[in-house]
């Protein structure tokens, strides 16, 4: 099960990430989780939101550059090792990620972990085998 | 078609008497009418009795810009006010702006050396021609129009800009001609992309295309976006304004119509005669103009000229694409830059739009050079790194070009400034 991210390139200019938010705010796109990965020169946006082909119709009408990914979301425990857990079983399958974030979920102790993989279907066929929840669009009202 | 078949196909050495006798007749008339060149010719002691041939054009002295603005606004004028019939005016970006006059003669002339521009373009009579040059006191618009008229066009005056009514008036008149800056017409395209106007269906088969320095690769662009033949025409306003030199369906070089406008490239350095094929900076004497004729007028474009003669049967010196500007040349680290170089490599980059700035900086004493690309829509990728090396791979592309260090850095589309006229390519921010 894969999850659409939507990512947005922002020029290091004063005001853009804030220009990109008010809008997706202005027509109700609800933003689960961002995060933000900068150079000196410009930084790329990634979000999960309830409707990112809205989203991205609406970025893009404001002449923002963006695009949609696909990536794998994992729920584990919210304690310690829960992240070492999911990411030895990676490593010991030779998955490779390219980047990955997380969050809380806000009703439940958990918390998901965001990975952007080169081979999304081996990665989810592997966390699959070790019972580690793989997360559904469905799932994503619900955060 | 050419045009004036008889003046433009004339074996260079009748055509050299025409030149002699013109040029004869030039400077005693400006002798006679114009106490800034009674000055000039005085001061550079030059004997106009001894003028004789156009071989003795280099006794005579240089006229440059600062001529014009230092007796603004019409002081470099031959003819009475009077005699003259239509100002145009040039934006400059220091000081006074640049007047120029017509007489009647000479927007007779004006009219005449457009027409022999269109031809060479490949228009004929009965054609229908969308010229979206600015009208006004821009030469492009009325120089074009009065072309147009000469030659038996049919002219939409549209004038630069409303880009949605300009792509109606092409899908609904289908004009078969368009004269705009190059620039504007890539702008068009990507206007007529984000209508969903299949920019290949477009009526316009010829595009006459100037007023900005353009690369060959901009044109092979152009080109393929619009499917037509894209012509360079050349001019400045000192000059006449558009119609100084255009290409043929050759498209290896600007026809200079010299019977009228000698040309000359010379080292801007030593002012000596540039040796043919290497680039320098091109030198016009109006033969026939009255109302604001010029000597030896620097233009500040670096061309190079070729004397053979063309496949078209015309036998006029052609001109190269503008390679740069004097003054729009920029020296960095000794090394001469000119944004038409850095445009040439973007346009071979796929995913880099050849809309960018050069920011010049001096840092510590060390000149740093950055270029601003805007980034293609198609080629955004969420991840860092793949945009990190695409910034690279432009860099040490422009650097194999340029020989310097250069550092790139991806801005939004649409986020550097664009131009329906010229656009403002370098920054300087260097205080030299």
């Amino acid at each position: 099960m894969k999850i659409t991210q939507v990512s947005v390139f922002l020029e290091n200019k004063k005001g853009r990430l804030f220009d990109a938010i008010r809008i997706l705010g202005e027509k109700a796109v609800d933003i689960k989780t961002l995060t933000i990965a900068e150079n000196k020169d410009f930084g790329v946006l990634r979000m999960i939101v309830d409707n990112p082909q809205k989203a991205l119709e609406v970025l893009k009408s404001h002449d923002f550059v963006a695009s949609i990914t696909e990536i794998v979301a994992v729920e584990v425990d919210d304690h310690p090792g829960g992240l070492a857990k999911v990411l030895k079983v990676l490593d010991g399958n030779k998955i490779n990620i390219e980047y990955m974030y997380a969050f809380v979920e806000k009703r439940a102790d958990k918390a998901i972990l965001v990975f952007r993989f080169d081979d999304l279907d081996k990665a989810i066929a592997v966390l699959n085998k070790n019972n580690i929840r793989v997360v559904g669009k469905k799932d994503i009202a619900n955060f | 078609m050419i045009f004036n078949k008889q003046v433009e196909c004339l074996a260079p050495r009748a055509l050299k008497d025409i030149q002699s006798k013109r040029l004869c007749r030039i400077v005693n008339y400006m002798q006679r009418k114009s106490p800034v060149y009674q000055k000039k010719f005085a001061q550079s002691r030059v004997i106009l009795r001894k003028i004789k041939s156009i071989n003795d054009i280099d006794h005579l002295p240089f006229t440059v810009k600062e001529d014009l603005r230092d007796t603004y606004p019409f002081g470099i004028f031959s003819a009475p006010m009077s005699d003259i019939r239509e100002i145009h005016v040039s934006s400059g970006t220091t000081g006074n702006p640049t007047v120029v006059g017509y007489s009647k003669e000479d927007l007779d002339l004006w009219a005449n050396v457009i027409a022999r521009s269109l031809c060479c373009a490949g228009a004929v009579p009965g054609d229908m021609i969308q010229i979206a040059y600015g009208y006004g006191l821009f030469t492009g618009g009325l120089g074009l129009h009065y072309g147009s008229l000469l030659l038996g066009l049919t002219v939409i005056p549209c004038s630069s800009g409303q880009t949605k009514r300009q792509l109606k008036i092409m899908q609904d008149f289908r004009p078969r001609v368009l004269a705009c800056t190059p620039s504007y017409a890539l702008y068009m395209a990507e206007t007529a992309g984000e209508l969903g106007i299949d920019a290949k269906k477009s009526s316009w088969k010829i595009g006459i295309f100037g007023a900005e320095p353009w690369s060959e690769a901009m044109r092979q662009q152009i080109e393929k976006r619009w499917d037509l033949e894209a012509i360079d025409i050349y001019g400045l306003s000192e000059i006449i304004g558009p119609g100084v030199a255009c290409e043929c369906h050759c498209k290896n070089g600007l026809h200079v119509p010299w019977d009228v406008f000698y040309p000359e490239v010379i080292d801007p350095k030593t002012l000596k005669k540039a040796k043919p094929g290497i680039p320098g900076e091109l030198v016009v004497t109006t033969l026939t103009k009255l109302g604001m004729p010029l000597i030896r007028y620097r233009t500040r474009d670096i061309v190079t000229i070729n004397y053979e003669k063309c496949a078209c049967g015309r036998t006029s010196p052609r001109i190269s694409k503008v390679l740069g500007r004097t003054d729009d040349m920029i020296v960095v680290r000794g090394v001469n830059v000119f944004p038409t170089q850095i445009e040439e490599v973007l346009l071979n980059i796929e995913g880099a739009e050849p809309h960018y700035q050069i920011i010049v900086e001096r840092h510590k004493g060390l000149d740093r050079l950055e270029v601003l690309v805007e980034l293609k829509e198609s080629f955004f990728s969420d991840e860092v790194k793949q945009l990190q090396n695409f910034e690279q791979r432009i860099s040490k592309e422009i650097e194999s070009v340029l020989s310097i260090g250069v550092k790139v850095r991806l801005v939004e589309p649409k986020s550097i400034e664009r131009s329906e006229g010229k656009s403002k390519r370098i920054i300087d921010k260097r205080s030299l």
